[in-house]
């Protein structure tokens, strides 16, 4: 039996989670909300986790019920991600690990993220579409190895969802990207946007300064609703994912589709994703808020895979790094358990 | 007879992603149709737009290449209706992708071979973005290799122009030959230095070359190796 708890904290959520084999036994977290119009910077974010952090890792022992030695490993996120909250969050994790007496697993975000994924949907070989405010990729399995076939050249697609909500004001709360999705719900009009997929790669920089700078013309002038910009945006933006997806499964030959991610939350992204499935005979996992959007328990899952292959992170090892590529194509942990992943 | 109705007769060979192909007999001579059908997961408006633009660019960036004597399938008809292209069928060939995999696998001057390959791409690739056709899915199953008699080199056969647009643009020549240098790299695994000979050729015989592959190294920097910030 092995307890792992996990630190998040690379961008404006704050989460600890603790996993015993699979089980999931607490996962609380933080959200940094901003006011509307404005994006949340680096030095604030990390003043808010470190306001924070010390009550969510008492949540989350009290939740699962443990104490500091029933946790075998601390697993906490290495990289990609903002540098001021990565410090933050790392520094208590390293600090909790010699306090306990405990090995320090380093973890990649994104691999967290699809780790996650894996294990609440119990997908076996899928394509995964992981999406978030700092990520855009396309990942499937091929020639032995987990490779990135798509991605976005320039920006993330949440983060293109972010900047657009601020432009017109939408509240950052919960998310903008959930406020976004209702009200995309009451548009009607579908308004034509830039469409941009280069081979299997996709560009939101285009559809961003577009928007950016007709928004206000269109809305001004009554030629649309913000609801229809909404619905417009999310139906080309989310054409675009799912064409990437559907291109790296054609190539591939896969039957089944993983989404995580934070804008993997949203159910319009889910249902398309689900309309091209059925058309191809595929199948579509996906988790709901609790496991897309950032949380400390995906962190300890990644971290348990690395920690059963005998893998640790030296303490002169655990910085952190805003950069951290994933190397999909080095899968130490799997090879011990899931032949699948060879 | 009407196109839908000739293609439930006919032969389907192949279904993307995108498109379905079907082998049919057009005035004689053996063809194939691309045909493009709606999307069910996208906004009507958006499909219906998508479609017959990626059908129409596809006609006009072969009809350029063709003219200016870059290898590409003749197109026969095309019915904007159904946005179902006729066009020739590229009898007696192989996909580079195909090529290159059996190459490696025989040992008998593979690395001379490629190298021969690698520069011919980088030459017909030149050709096309001094056209300023951009092909936008660059990928060695897009390449063909015609067949021609046994004395005869191969004949290098461009395809599946779906995604190209016509641009002047070093920025788009060098998303274009990025999106190759991807697919290359992930499809045949250690070939770095050929992919690298094929740029040099290419280099030599574009007349806008340096503009190109420097924005293609700007390129290479972007996403996810970019710090998202903000």
């Amino acid at each position: 039996m092995t307890v792992v708890i996990g630190f998040e904290g690379s961008a404006n959520k704050i989460g600890i989670g603790i996993i015993r084999d699979g089980e999931v036994l607490s996962n609380p977290r933080r959200t940094y909300i901003t006011p509307p119009g404005q994006g949340f910077m680096p030095s604030d974010t990390a003043r808010h986790h470190r306001a924070v952090i010390l009550t969510v890792l008492k949540e989350a022992l009290d939740q699962a019920g443990l104490k500091p030695e029933d946790i075998d490993c601390v697993a906490y996120t290495k990289g990609p991600g903002m540098g001021a909250p990565l410090v933050t969050t790392a520094l208590v994790a390293r600090t909790v690990a010699q306090l306990w007496g405990k090995p320090l697993l380093g973890v990649n975000h994104c691999i967290g993220h699809i780790e996650m994924g894996r294990l609440i949907t119990k997908a076996n070989n899928p394509t995964v579409l992981y999406v978030s405010g700092g990520n855009t990729q396309v990942i499937a399995y091929s020639e032995r190895r987990y490779r990135i076939f798509g991605e976005t050249i320039d920006i993330a697609v949440g983060n293109c969802l972010d900047r657009f909500a601020r432009v017109i004001k939408i509240s950052n709360d919960p998310s903008p990207g959930y406020n976004i999705e209702q009200m995309a719900k009451k548009g009607s009009q579908y308004v034509e946007l830039p469409y941009t997929v280069k081979g299997m790669d996709v560009s939101f920089s285009g559809i961003l300064s577009y928007i950016e700078e007709a928004a206000h013309k269109m809305l001004s002038s009554g030629q649309c609703t913000a609801e229809d910009l909404c619905f417009s945006l999310q139906e080309t933006l989310f054409s675009m994912l799912v064409e990437i997806t559907e291109r790296a499964m054609a190539h591939c030959g896969s039957q089944e589709v993983l989404i995580v991610g934070g804008v993997g939350c949203n159910l319009r992204l889910q249902e398309m994703m689900e309309v091209m499935c059925k058309e191809r005979g595929a199948k579509l996992f996906a988790t709901d808020e609790r496991f897309c959007i950032d949380n400390g328990a995906m962190i300890a899952q990644a971290g348990w895979e690395m920690f059963r292959s005998g893998q640790v992170t030296q303490l002169e090892e655990s910085w952190i790094t805003q950069r951290l590529i994933p190397f999909y194509c080095v899968f130490f942990f799997h090879k011990h358990y899931n032949k699948a992943w060879k | 007879m009407a196109v839908p109705e000739l293609l439930s007769k006919a032969e389907l060979i192949k279904q993307g992603a995108e498109a379905r192909v079907y082998r049919v007999q057009f005035l004689g001579k053996p063809a194939i149709v691309k045909e493009r059908f709606p999307k069910r997961y996208r906004h009507p408006v958006l499909d219906e737009k998508l479609t017959h633009r990626r059908a129409v660019q596809e006609v006009r960036s072969i009809l350029r290449c063709r003219r200016a004597g870059i290898s590409a399938p003749v197109v026969y008809f095309v019915d904007y209706t159904s946005n179902c292209i006729f066009m020739e069928e590229i009898l007696g060939s192989s996909t580079v992708r195909d090529y290159i995999t059996s190459t490696q696998q025989s040992d008998s001057c593979q690395e001379q071979k490629l190298e021969q390959l690698a520069e011919r791409i980088g030459q017909v690739l030149a050709k096309m973005h001094d056209e300023d056709v951009i092909h936008g899915d660059l990928t060695t199953s897009n390449v063909l290799l015609r067949h021609g008699q046994e004395d005869k080199v191969s004949d290098l056969v461009l395809i599946d122009f779906g995604l190209s647009y016509i641009s002047a643009l070093p920025e788009d020549k060098g998303v274009d030959l990025y999106v190759l240098e991807k697919a290359f790299l992930s499809t045949h695994p250690n070939t770095e230095a050929l992919f690298q000979k094929l740029l040099k050729s290419y280099t030599l015989s574009s007349k806008k070359s340096s503009a190109v592959i420097k924005k293609l190294d700007e390129v290479r920097l972007r996403g996810r190796k970019r710090s998202m910030v903000g």
